[in-house]
């Protein structure tokens, strides 16, 4: 019996008052399971999946927007197994101003994905405490996301909120304690990194109160994916995460070849592995080294960054671009690696493992650096997962997840690494398992280098990759074919699919919805640091403002993934 | 000499535009950058000030987050609808003389986000002094715009984008000392 039956009977059984589950509606959609439900139900479902058959992780919530259906929204929450692994989409259909009821008294985590949905779309949360903006700016008019706004249609923005807090229980956000230091950092302040605001309330130097605003970088790329052919939202994945461009690259290809139900050749497999173990090294350098400039160490970053430029010269020597490589098409690669390129690779392995142990005696093994950071502001293993934590930090709380291992995909479950895991969820377990983090990528570089697969970088599928330029010149028949593809574009099957990768700082998923056009009808992102990020406020109350602003650099936050 | 005929000396020609090429001089070789690093071409700008590309070569040594102690703004970055105000008022706090260098596709026109929540380019609402291409663009190529900008401060170049910026939400102009706006500027003594 697959999963899925089993869950029908089971829900069937519990829920056989309610309509004999007339309304429920079972499917499976390109491997993943997904369960239609009324919205009078949701949460009845919610709760009994979350206890009984131990959905303990709530991914994401979005919504997706038909016009042209008589229940305009859809919102669909992805849930994840840790375990068994499994993954489980529910969806559930609203009106034009109906309300779901708010999922944030089961997950915590559900807080921001609610309000995002509320902003982009317009959907409604009932009982959701803070259910206001949190990407567009306060004047903002409409809602971006829907069908009927248009892409570039801009609202200009006068003047910045003045400091405020999240509604909690009996007291309203925007009421400030007059006997409280208010305290607003960022954006544009060094320990903000750019854009990220905090605003504080001091009893002296401890925080009291503390919460974030986001959206200062929300470059709408969501929007962006609605309005370009498939491979061309590739370059708007580079700068999802800039600081591991690559490993978004990936992820948004997996995706979408996933949907397409193709699989790439191996020596592509080889060198997306590869791409993305280099970008976790050099995420996991600029998480360390800026969160070293958080405290005062200026040394490292200067230190760090020399091993960062190394890494760049790979890439520039693979493709010409340093930092936004956009170095994978649907299908593959976008060139095969020059000569020598993999022997270079493996001196730069070499290399970075005596670099990574100079790294921690300069960082991890410094008595003011561990002075600085154990004990401060640790996080729980039930917390972190009732917050949607993944990555590195979800495993310095504890827990033992990482996608390479619990569903792997190209190959690694051939290679041999370990999985380092905390204890205390505090900012210093984190820095020890991104450090140990680094060890393990240049295993599995060396692995891959050692032996990389012959054969071709890309699929020749005709209706998904471009020819080679010599057939585009050389002969009519990649001619045609070019000029085909080009106007068409490549389309895929009409479905959905929700695909994660592990990148550097948690899970990264796309939940690509296809109508057969060839642009995405929606793209989802599930940026890992959104759903982290969200629990700052929580974490900090109480600690000094120094460790919050170390706590901020641990999280590893990346606005450009953060706010889309 | 009497002070009157030092004060004779200070407003002749030749004296002046000496004084006017020294202080270029120094202030060409003493930018403090406030690097306003926003996203993927604050990454890059990280690399340009880090080892190897070093922008200390050029006298742009201190990096400096406060306005008030800068006098390079380095927009490096999408500045989005939200950002656009803070972006002004930063520009506003920091003190005469100021230039601006605007890194990046994103910050000198949106780049490629032709987007809702996009400004078009910082120059909707700050005064640009150079432009540096690309996405992001190499680090030599924004050494190129600080050097470009060193000339610029060298030879004292007019900026009437600058002298004539306003404001756009409150509509107040900087306030600058009359003469910079209307008299002729003397260039390198000629
Ligand atoms: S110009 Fe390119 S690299 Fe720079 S911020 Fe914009 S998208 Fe990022």
């Amino acid at each position: 019996m697959t999963k899925i039956d089993e869950l029908k009977q089971e829900l069937e059984k519990h829920f056989q008052a309610q309509a004999q589950n007339q309304n429920f509606k079972f499917s499976n959609s390109v491997g993943d399971d997904v369960i239609e439900v009324p919205k009078e139900e949701l949460i009845a479902v919610l709760i009994h999946l979350k206890s009984v058959h131990r959905f303990d992780f709530l991914m994401d919530i979005c919504g997706v927007d038909f016009p042209n259906r008589e229940k305009r929204f859809e919102v669909v929450y992805h849930l994840f197994s840790s375990k068994d692994s499994s993954r489980l989409r529910l969806k559930t259909q609203v009106a034009e101003g109906e309300a779901v009821e708010t999922a944030t008294s089961i997950w915590k985590g559900a807080d921001w994905f609610e309000r995002e949905a509320y902003d982009m779309f317009g959907i409604r949360f009932d009982k959701h405490p803070n259910l206001r903006k949190i990407l567009t700016h306060h004047q903002f008019v409409g809602h971006p996301l829907r069908k009927d706004y248009e892409a570039d249609h801009q609202q200009h923005c006068t003047e910045t909120l003045p400091i405020f807090f999240n509604n909690e229980g009996s007291s309203r956000g925007d009421v400030l304690n007059e006997n409280l230091v208010p305290l607003n950092i960022g954006p544009s302040h060094p320990a903000m990194h750019g854009t990220l605001r905090v605003m504080v309330e001091l009893d002296g130097e401890t925080v009291v109160r503390a919460n974030c605003e986001i959206g200062y970088l929300h470059r709408c790329f969501e929007k962006m994916a609605e309005t370009h052919p498939y491979n061309q939202v590739i370059p708007y994945t580079d700068r999802l995460n800039y600081c591991s461009a690559p490993m978004n690259n990936v992820g948004y290809c997996k995706a979408v070849e996933r949907l397409l139900g193709v699989e790439i050749p191996a020596k592509a497999q080889a060198m997306r592995v590869i791409l993305c173990e280099l970008s976790r090294i050099i995420d996991h350098i600029i998480a360390v080294g800026t969160g070293g400039v958080d405290l005062g160490a200026l040394t490292a970053f200067f230190h760090l960054f020399s091993y960062r430029e190394k890494v760049y010269t790979l890439f520039e020597k693979l493709c010409g671009a340093r930092l936004t490589v956009s170095m994978t098409r649907v299908g593959g690669m976008a060139q095969d690696a020059p000569e020598g390129w993999f022997d270079d690779v493996m001196a730069f392995c070499k290399e970075m493992s005596a670099g990574v142990d100079e790294i921690s005696r300069l960082m991890i093994d410094n008595k003011i650096f561990i002075k600085r950071t154990q004990g401060i502001s640790p996080v729980s293993a039930a917390d972190a997962i009732n917050w949607g934590y993944t990555g590195p930090l979800l495993r310095a709380s504890g827990v033992n997840l990482d996608l390479r291992k619990a569903t792997p995909y190209y190959g690694y479950d051939g290679l041999n690494f370990d999985v380092p895991i905390g204890t205390n969820g505090d900012i210093f377990d984190r820095y020890l398992v991104r450090i140990e983090e680094m060890r393990q990528s240049i295993r599995i570089i060396e692995q891959v280098c050692k032996n990389v697969p012959g054969g071709d970088f890309t699929l020749r599928d005709k209706s998904l990759v471009l020819p080679e330029k010599k057939d585009v010149y050389g002969n009519i028949e990649g001619l045609m074919n070019h000029f085909m593809l080009v106007i068409k574009g490549l389309r895929p099957p009409v479905g959905e699919v929700y695909d994660a990768t592990e990148a550097a700082n948690g899970e990264l998923g796309f939940y690509l919805v296809s109508d057969g056009s060839a642009n995405p009808y929606r793209l989802k992102v599930r940026p890992p640091c959104f759903a982290i990020y969200q629990s700052f406020p929580t974490v900090v109350k109480g600690s000094m403002l120094a460790d919050a602003i170390a706590t901020v650099a641990s999280m590893n936050v990346i606005a450009g993934e953060l706010d889309r | 000499m009497s002070q009157k005929s030092v004060e004779d000396l200070s407003r002749s020609f030749a004296f002046t535009s000496k004084l006017d090429s020294l202080v270029a001089w120094g202030r060409k070789n003493a930018l403090w950058p406030l690097p306003y690093g926003t996203a993927c071409c604050g990454i890059e700008l990280m690399s340009v000030m880090g080892p190897r590309y070093d922008l200390a070569r050029f006298g742009a040594e201190v990096v400096r987050f406060s306005p008030r102690q800068a006098d390079l703004l380095l927009v490096a970055g999408t500045i989005t609808e939200k950002m656009a105000p803070v972006l002004v008022r930063i520009y506003e706090q920091m003190l005469e003389p100021k230039y601006v260098l605007s890194m990046g596709a994103c910050a000198s026109s949106g780049g490629f986000y032709r987007a809702y929540h996009v400004l078009q380019g910082c120059d909707k609402v700050i005064p640009v002094d150079v432009y540096v291409p690309g996405c992001p663009p190499a680090p030599e190529a924004v050494l190129d715009g600080i050097m470009l900008l060193q000339r610029m401060i060298a030879t004292n170049q007019p900026r009437p984008w600058r002298d004539h910026w306003k404001n756009p939400y409150t509509g107040k102009s900087l306030d600058l000392p009359a003469s910079s706006l209307d008299q002729p500027r003397i260039v390198d003594g000629k």
